[in-house]
């Protein structure tokens, strides 16, 4: 029993220390963005590794999510005569929930890990050290231009996401099952609110791209300086990512579309 | 010698420095001179806490007690902005090297002198290939940091270090494992630099005949105190026991062979 209230107290403290530091992190990474305004080259690149290499896995995944979307979404309306709907229903699901969702969980797992691989790899290798000792701060110069482009980029994932997402629907809908072609599009043009729907799903993607930036940076700077150490980061930098964009979803949405 | 010197010819400074991690004390109450100019050593066998001597001088880290000076300055009462003044005035060499690995020898070496100066392309490119020029590795400015051996890695950080031609390098252990050839090479880089750019040079390290081949005064740590001091020659005839085994490089005397255990015969005759 004592044992386990001490472990418990050994828990908190620690975790509350972590985010204490993490908050710290964030704090000197948004200072230092000002750094990077007037050197854009540092950003460009970050934007190419961070989002540019994510365009692939996006493209793919939304293609296949709004063909899955169409499928089932045609066999459901279909029973109440509804199949011209099918626009509405791929689109609001999509740029809703899925686009945003989606596409961040695919974002933690292809550029959120790979961030916080480099980082705790840098400072394995004593790199972020070594910059200290240049008196190069190494949060301004390293953290900073990475957590932009992730913040600027994962909007811009997701919007794609749900662009791809709904040709798809498109693709399954109207060429293979035969719903009506214009009748898809138009009644998606009635539905979907733009306040409603499209900017709403951009706050979240706003939302979870900083977050999971925030995560994936922060347990690179933190990790332990070995191998062991920074494969244990990168799961958490999955985990977390992962619990924290599902968890603030709910939360949005409930904001948003909920009168709770 | 470096004790009697007078404080202006000090460019480093330590009174008093205890330092501890966790319940394993560091140091206690070390103090130590480094004489302007000069190559000093510090020496001791492996977690006698070296590096961590030199993150304390760095500023990397803050002692528990005692005071830093480096050039005059009091390391850790300065303000964040002026450690990083202070800090271009240091050069350290790490152990790894520490180069920026998604950049060539080229950029790496530049990387300083873009970050904090605002001088044009072409002078940099000059400055470059002159302190490369002195570390012998003009050739290999197109080559990355992965296609470097370590002889060759070390020197590269080496011409980074002194690329704003800083007052003093920290060496953190130069001669861990290099092959004869690098090593020769690296005894007489550090001791040419240190003389033709007129640094001083601080180096960490527990490699005896190297060390003492350049330096002019060692300081021998262990258990966190300085336990002997002088130049080469005064510590090669030390009448310390410890400071005999440590320079010899004997398996066993007033450091013993095997870690503290239980007698042998017990150990071996125990059930469990």
């Amino acid at each position: 029993m004592f044992q386990f209230l001490q472990n418990l107290g050994k828990t908190t403290r620690s975790s509350f220390a972590k985010l204490g530091r993490a908050s710290f992190f964030l704090s000197h990474t948004l200072t230092g963005i000002s750094d990077v305004v007037p050197r854009p080259n540092l950003l460009i690149k970050q934007v190419y590794s961070v989002g540019v290499l994510s365009f692939l896995i996006i493209t793919i995944s939304g293609l296949f999510v709004g063909m899955v979307l169409g499928l089932q979404g045609f066999n459901i309306l279909s029973d109440f005569g509804a199949e011209e709907s099918l626009g509405v229903m791929v689109a609001a699901s999509l740029v809703r929930e899925l686009g945003p969702v989606v596409s961040a969980l695919l974002f933690a797992g292809r550029a959120g890990s790979a961030l916080t691989a480099e980082i705790g790899l840098m400072k394995a290798t004593e790199q972020l050290s070594g910059m200290e000792m240049m008196a190069v701060d190494p949060i301004k110069r390293i953290i900073s231009p990475r957590f932009l482009a992730g913040f600027l980029s994962m909007p811009l994932l997701a919007a794609l996401f749900s662009a791809i997402g709904i040709m798809g629907g498109h693709l399954v809908g109207v060429g293979m099952l035969g719903v009506d072609d214009g009748a898809f599009w138009a009644q998606m043009q009635a539905s979907i609110d733009f306040q409603e729907d499209i900017i709403n799903g951009v706050i979240k993607s706003v939302v979870f791209g900083f977050v999971v930036s925030w995560i994936a940076l922060f347990e690179g700077y933190d990790a332990i300086p070995t191998s062991e150490g920074v494969s244990r980061a990168t799961t958490r930098t999955v985990v977390n990512s992962a619990f924290s964009v599902l968890a603030l979803d709910f939360i949005l949405t409930a904001l948003m579309f909920g009168d709770i | 010698m470096a004790n009697s010197a007078s404080p202006e010819d000090n460019i480093v400074s330590i009174s008093n420095l205890s330092f501890s991690r966790g319940p394993r004390k560091i140091f206690d109450a070390v103090s130590l001179e480094i004489q302007r100019g000069k190559v000093t050593a510090i020496m001791g066998p492996s977690g006698t806490g070296k590096t961590t001597l030199l993150k304390l001088i760095g500023g990397q880290l803050a002692p528990d007690r005692g005071q830093i000076h480096v050039d005059g300055q009091n390391v850790h009462r300065l303000k964040t902005r002026e450690l990083y003044e202070l800090r271009k005035r240091m050069g350290m060499l790490f152990q790894s090297g520490a180069l920026l690995t998604d950049m060539s020898v080229y950029d790496n070496v530049a990387f300083p002198m873009r970050e904090h100066t605002h001088l044009p392309e072409s002078m940099i490119r000059t400055l470059v290939l002159m302190k490369l020029h002195a570390v012998g590795l003009r050739g290999a400015r197109h080559l990355m940091p992965n296609e470097l051996s370590g002889g060759m890695a070390r020197r590269v950080a080496l011409a980074r270090a002194i690329a704003l031609d800083p007052l003093m390098i920290m060496y953190d252990e130069p001669f861990t494992g290099q092959d004869p050839i690098s090593k020769g090479a690296l005894v007489h880089l550090i001791k040419s630099l240190n003389t033709t750019l007129g640094l001083t040079s601080i180096i960490v390290s527990h490699d005896v005949q190297e060390t003492a081949a350049i330096a002019d005064y060692i300081y021998v740590l262990s258990g966190g105190k300085i336990i002997g001091q002088g130049t080469p020659q005064e510590l090669q005839q030390s009448d310390s026991e410890w400071v005999q085994q440590f320079m010899h490089g004997d398996a066993d005397g007033p450091v013993h062979f095997h870690y503290s255990a239980p007698d042998y015969l017990d150990d071996l005759l125990a059930s469990k």
